[in-house]
């Protein structure tokens, strides 16, 4: 009934103050919403369903790391085991890397913001919301490369930092290493892609009224990463396109006989690379300062030193390269100044665990499985910063250097520093993006299961790394006696896995039959709590009018603005700093070009591998795919 | 929503498109170009990182002749007149106008390609007789894809001012952000220009 009475009232400039309040939502959802059905699953441009599917996807990636985590602890269970063989064992830990890194870690972080960014800033729709479905087939194209590669027994096998002149055209024959580069390809568009629609939603599509000094710590987080996606990503796109030059066409960027130089690689494989961790680390950051407030129930403590430490993290990770090159025998000088640079990084790291902690401390915290996920980072990773200032003094370095020393510190700050917080932000925010709760009893399960299985199967590594286990190797002589401690790694590593698993039960469980939530669950603070769970496809009614860092605690009443249109898609536009109303502007509807064009993308790149013509040809259907997305159509949002 | 809420910011005035820095289509080019600039950079690095290495540079290879580097440059730094006032036109969406601009700054697209052909040969080195080759040819690749890619930019655009679609300002915001991002790709070739021509005249 209401759909007739709105086909007759709607016309071409209805404001939302021209129909009844409670047809507003039904008006709103004809307009917004996603059409059912695979068309509508391959053109919307809906920043929920396309998080959602990219948060799904890199969890599926995660799983399927670990099960490659797996068969590496199966094979090392014990001295000369003959499960893998070597040039498999090289594929799977290559993959292992590769994939935990490309595909789960970057993109999950990114993945989140994608949901959480625009509904935490009040708008309706994420910027450029075509090249943000785009992002996500080209990620989920990517990844499919690698792992058809994989099963082809064409993985790379290379490592997942893929040095020259291994991975080079002398040592690296066949396709391996330029599937591995062509996935980086891939990958580092999709991030790019995510990157630019972040800083334009969150410095153009803020609610009016959200200053910057109200800004949502989370929203912090992801502006100074995405500077960081775009300033690092494009060395390592740089770097794997002059790899794949280098074998295919004959370049020499790594060839030292004809003036190339195989350190150049590690620059530039590093100057990505080291930024990557915080890229991984500063979303992890933001999740942290969201969580804790909400259960410790008080605003943070120290807004300002926290955003002023996300900045500096993010500029120093520029500064700390070549400390993954200790070992290769740089000047002195240089290797002091970097060795400076990567103890000054623990400062503002510091600072944010400060406050956090005070923040706790002066609050009244309520320990739910979130909270709980948080505990576990701060002792996690605590441990994973010590080995971090320890590997960052050269001469410790050399000593353990490509051992499992080395091994046993990254996955401390990445699975303590970024995982956990990330497992804790799956808890919180699950609530939101389904309507349902997860189970708080199999939480603790999860949380206790993960925490003991990770400590125990990583913490250990430490001492067999200080024994002399190099990483990366396939077996061991019995006489070396690491025997006894890998079998204890291997039989904890199941531990580890069973709480995943159990995690994973938890969510499709709970996606089923969880207990139904209500919009905001936790009584927290931010904005994404305003509207329903989970949240209509336009996001809010009325686009919020902010005045204060704690909107939902210091109003009960949330002011709004009026006056959109609601016969078209259209949001608003406000200031950088002040977030004053400058437009209403329209947001593209739904589309497939952005399909078309990654599939075209992907032809072009794919086929690049085999023939450096495919970079010339394939560039015609991609050239269309383009024109056939930009041109504009006869919608009200293209025509006004 | 289901939070209570009041109405009491009235946005029904406002424009349906801001131009310039209200317009987040210009944000996304400056984001762009904050990426394709990083990647030049660093490939301006790699060549100074190269040679550094080398006891000789260029190698194996005279100094590149650099007439036609210096014909190409002209032709851009001349084509930031008519690109500056296609912006101009834009901005006041006068169409017709931009229109003749659009079709000039197509040959100011093509015609820079002829002297950039020469540029290749000019080296003196092919893109596999050495790093000094490899380098140099990819700075030039990237820079010409980046000509091109705004050349077909500019003819789509040219295309879309004939058709009904083009007096719509955000169309013509269009035209001001490709403006923007031929002034990028024009500044982005003085410090190429000075690494691949100056570099072995000073050395």
């Amino acid at each position: 009934m209401s759909g007739s009475y709105l086909e007759q009232v709607v016309q071409p400039d209805t404001r939302d103050t021209d129909i009844p309040p409670r047809l507003l939502g039904p008006q709103l959802e004809r307009i917004w919403g996603t059409p059912r059905g695979l068309w509508g699953f391959l053109t919307t441009v809906d920043h929920k369903r396309i998080g959602q599917r990219y948060i799904v996807t890199a969890f599926i990636f995660l799983a399927m790391g670990g099960v490659l985590a797996l068969l590496m602890r199966l094979q090392l269970s014990g001295p000369e085991r003959r499960f893998i063989d070597p040039d498999r064992y090289n594929q799977i830990f290559t993959m292992h890397g590769t994939n935990m890194m490309f595909l789960f870690a970057v993109p999950v972080m990114e993945a989140v913001a994608v949901y959480i960014v625009p509904l935490m800033v009040g708008t309706r729709n994420i910027a450029f919301p075509r090249l943000n479905a785009f992002s996500y087939w080209m990620f989920l194209i990517g990844g499919l490369v690698l792992w058809v590669g994989f099963a082809l027994d064409m993985g790379p096998d290379v490592g997942w930092f893929a040095y020259v002149p291994l991975s080079g055209p002398q040592y690296g024959a066949g396709k391996r290493s330029d599937i591995w580069a062509q996935m980086i390809t891939f990958t580092e568009i999709a991030a790019l892609a995510v990157a630019v629609e972040l800083v334009v939603t969150i410095l153009k599509q803020r609610a009016p009224g959200m200053t910057l000094d109200r800004i949502p710590l989370f929203v912090w987080a992801m502006l100074v990463t995405a500077f960081a996606v775009i300033c690092a990503m494009p060395a390592i796109m740089i770097a794997s396109t002059s790899l794949i030059l280098d074998r295919l066409v004959g370049t020499h960027f790594f060839n030292p006989s004809e003036g190339g130089d195989v350190l150049l690689w590690q620059h530039l494989f590093w100057f990505f690379g080291h930024p990557e961790v915080y890229i991984i680390f500063l979303p992890a950051v933001g999740m942290i300062s969201s969580i804790i407030p909400t259960f410790a129930r008080r605003p943070i403590v120290g807004y300002l030193p926290l955003v002023l430490a996300l900045i500096a993290t993010g500029i120093l990770a520029f500064g700390l390269w070549v400390h993954h090159m200790f070992v290769t025998g740089l000047p002195r000088l240089g290797e002091s100044f970097f060795t400076a640079s990567s103890m000054a990084i623990a400062v503002p790291n510091g600072i944010q665990i400060f406050c956090w902690l005070a923040t706790l401390v002066l609050g009244r915290p309520v320990l739910k499985t979130p909270m709980l996920f948080i505990l576990a980072f701060f002792f996690t990773f605590v441990i994973g910063g010590l080995s971090g200032v320890m590997v960052a003094s050269v001469p410790f370095d050399t000593q353990v250097h490509d051992t499992y020393f080395v091994v046993a510190h990254f996955h401390y700050v990445l699975i303590g520093g970024a995982v956990f917080p990330l497992m804790g932000a799956v808890y919180y925010w699950f609530p939101k993006i389904t309507g349902r709760m997860m189970s708080e009893r199999i939480g603790r399960w999860v949380v206790g299961l993960v925490v003991v299985g990770f400590n125990l199967t990583f913490f250990p590594m430490h001492i067999l790394g200080l024994q002399g286990m190099p990483r990366r190797i396939y077996t061991y002589q019995p006489e070396l006696g690491w025997g006894p401690l890998n079998l204890f790694v291997s039989l904890s590593g199941c531990i580890l896995a069973a709480g995943f698993v159990l995690f994973f039960f938890d969510v499709v469980r709970s996606m089923r039959s969880g207990a139904p939530a209500s919009d905001n669950p936790w009584q927290a603070a931010t904005l994404e709590w305003a509207t329903s769970s989970p949240p209509p496809s336009y996001n809010f009614s009325r686009i919020p009018v902010v005045t204060s860092a704690n909107p939902l605690w210091d109003a009960t009443i949330l002011p709004a603005t009026r006056g959109l249109r609601v016969e078209r898609r259209e949001l608003l536009v406000t200031t950088v700093v002040d977030a004053e109303p400058q437009a209403r502007e329209s947001s593209p509807s739904d589309s497939i070009w952005p399909f078309w064009a990654a599939v075209t993308t992907s032809v072009l790149l794919v086929s690049s591998i085999f023939t450096p013509w495919a970079v010339v040809w394939g560039a015609i259907p991609v050239t269309f795919a383009l024109i056939g997305w930009f041109w504009p159509k006869s919608t009200p949002e293209d025509l006004a | 929503m289901t939070h209570p809420v009041r109405p009491v910011l009235d946005v029904s005035d406002l424009p349906l498109h801001g131009s310039g820095s209200a317009s987040p289509t210009w944000w996304g080019t400056l984001a762009f170009m904050l990426i394709e600039g990083t990647g030049f950079v660093l490939l301006i690095a790699v060549y100074l990182y190269l040679a550094s290495l080398a006891s000789t540079w260029p190698l194996g290879a005279p100094a590149p002749a650099p007439w036609a580097g210096i014909a190409f440059s002209a032709l851009l730094l001349v084509s930031l007149v008519p690109n500056f006032l296609v912006a101009r036109w834009a901005e006041r969406r006068d169409v017709r106008r931009v229109r003749i601009g659009l079709v000039i700054m197509t040959l100011f697209g093509v015609v820079p390609l002829v002297p950039r052909a020469f540029e290749f040969p000019a080296l003196h080195v092919m893109w596999d007789s050495n790093a000094y080759g490899s380098i140099t040819w990819t700075l030039l690749g990237l820079h010409t894809t980046h000509l091109v890619t705004d050349l077909i930019d500019t003819i789509v655009l040219l295309a879309l001012m004939c058709t009904r679609h083009g007096a719509n300002p955000r169309r013509l915001g269009d035209v001001q952000d490709n403006a923007l991002y031929w002034n990028f790709v024009v500044v982005t070739w003085l410090p190429i220009f000075a690494c691949i021509y100056g570099v072995p005249w000073l050395l």
